[in-house]
């Protein structure tokens, strides 16, 4: 009798794993690869960042860190690792800011990896002033239409898996 | 005495520091049109320098020129650090305040005081003492500080502190926060000494050049350990009191005329 019911249960579960199977292949085609990619934006300003690209992806955080004691705590305030020039550069020019739309700078990625970003809880996300007056758009002001043909990159699914690793 | 001559010799004024300031100096000089001079390069620190023992910022209220009903320098700290108006607030009675201005008047004479109160600056710090995560810090400089990074909220530094100086955020602020001037809701918060201007090497206050915009010169804002700064020599002349001189926590605020 119990191995009857064993067989049964068995067997009901092989139903339906198949057929959430089947049914998510014919909704979701497109997210057979995973979750959609970030959208990383280029930095308004300059060509590369304070530290290689691949560099940064991995190890902006500890950056950031390090960077956060010695400003705080002893008053340092060289500008290659702070937040703020982060802000000042890699703002997105239609919210101004890295974080307030799923598509602006840093919420893109962290988002893209389930990461939570406590800095912007007390942190501004937009640079000094409105975007209008910024000094970045006054000095780019004359190439934006130069801009705008580069601004948006997907990440390859390759770049991502090495940033997981 | 000797010794005492060999010191001073080596205090603030080194020949190497005059030759920077001579240099830094000569160089703004050059930049800028014929007199007009860099006044805030003489206290200006490189961005890479932590700051300096050597210096111990202080600020001198007087308040005998503190004029009845001005606010000013409360509205120029909120201004420059962000921090909503007490009076627009809509908690008045949990919402943060920096500095306020306070009026009071002797029971038995009536002779009326007009101060300012905010953090002291102490330098044998309550809220340093107890803060249980070594997030209250006074900074090398003299300046007592919140490292928002390790404070939990637990407000027992609002509770040590005599002055009443420190608030805790409430309430989520909503990405309206200075770039210069980071807060949050969860830690505590307090004067800063403008710490951000300070160390961009404004050498003042908002509060301060408020007070002096407004034509009070109630506040002034210096270098104590530096005996040829301007405060220092106020300090000398003018008789000071420390608020709570009892509780010996030599402060970096003092008050002349209370």
């Amino acid at each position: 009798m119990a191995g009857k019911i064993k067989s049964l249960l068995a067997l009901g579960a092989v139903v339906l794993t198949t057929a959430a199977l089947a049914w998510a292949g014919a909704d979701a085609p497109a997210q057979a690869n995973g979750a959609p990619k970030p959208v990383i934006t280029k930095a308004v300003k300059g060509e590369q960042c304070v530290e290689d690209t691949d560099f940064m992806r991995r190890n902006h955080m500890k950056l950031l860190n390090h960077q956060r004691d010695k400003t705080v705590i002893e008053g340092v305030r060289t500008k290659k690792h702070s937040l703020k020039e982060c802000i000042e550069c890699h703002a997105s020019e239609k919210t101004g800011s890295v974080a307030a739309a799923k598509d602006d700078f840093c919420v893109s990625c962290h988002s893209y990896a389930a990461v939570k970003i406590d800095c912007f809880e007390c942190h501004s996300t937009k640079p000094q002033g409105p975007m209008s007056m910024h000094p970045l758009n006054a000095e780019t002001a004359h190439y934006k239409h130069k801009l705008a043909a580069r601004t948006t990159s997907e990440a390859s699914a390759e770049e991502m898996a090495g940033v997981a690793q | 005495m000797s010794e005492l001559n060999s010191m001073s010799n080596q205090a603030p004024e080194s020949p190497e520091r005059r030759r920077f300031v001579g240099a830094a100096t000569a160089a703004a000089g050059l930049a800028i049109a014929p007199g007009v001079m860099l006044y805030q390069v003489a206290h200006g620190r490189p961005d890479d320098q932590p700051a300096s023992s050597a210096v111990r910022w202080g600020m001198l209220v007087d308040s005998t020129k503190c004029a009845t009903g001005c606010n000013d320098c409360v509205s120029a700290c909120s201004t420059e650090n962000g921090w909503t108006p007490v009076a627009e607030s809509e908690h008045p009675r949990q919402a943060p305040q920096w500095i306020r201005k306070l009026e009071l008047e002797d029971p038995l004479t009536q002779r009326e005081t007009n101060l300012p109160m905010m953090c002291q600056h102490c330098a044998e710090p309550p809220c340093v003492d107890v803060c249980p995560t070594g997030a209250s810090f006074k900074r090398a400089d003299g300046i007592v500080l919140v490292n928002r990074h390790t404070c939990i909220g637990c407000r027992y530094c609002m509770m040590a502190c005599p002055y009443k100086a420190r608030s805790l955020v409430h309430e989520p602020l909503n990405d309206t926060q200075k770039p210069d001037v980071p807060r949050g809701m969860g830690c505590v918060e307090a004067c800063t000494f403008c710490v951000q201007k300070v160390d961009r090497g404004d050498g003042n206050t908002a509060c301060a050049e408020a007070c002096t915009a407004a034509g009070h010169n109630a506040l002034l804002f210096g270098d104590m350990n530096d005996p040829e700064s301007e405060i220092s020599r106020r300090l000398r002349e003018l008789p000071t009191k420390q608020v709570r001189a009892d509780l010996n926590l030599n402060l970096g605020v003092r008050y002349h005329g209370i």
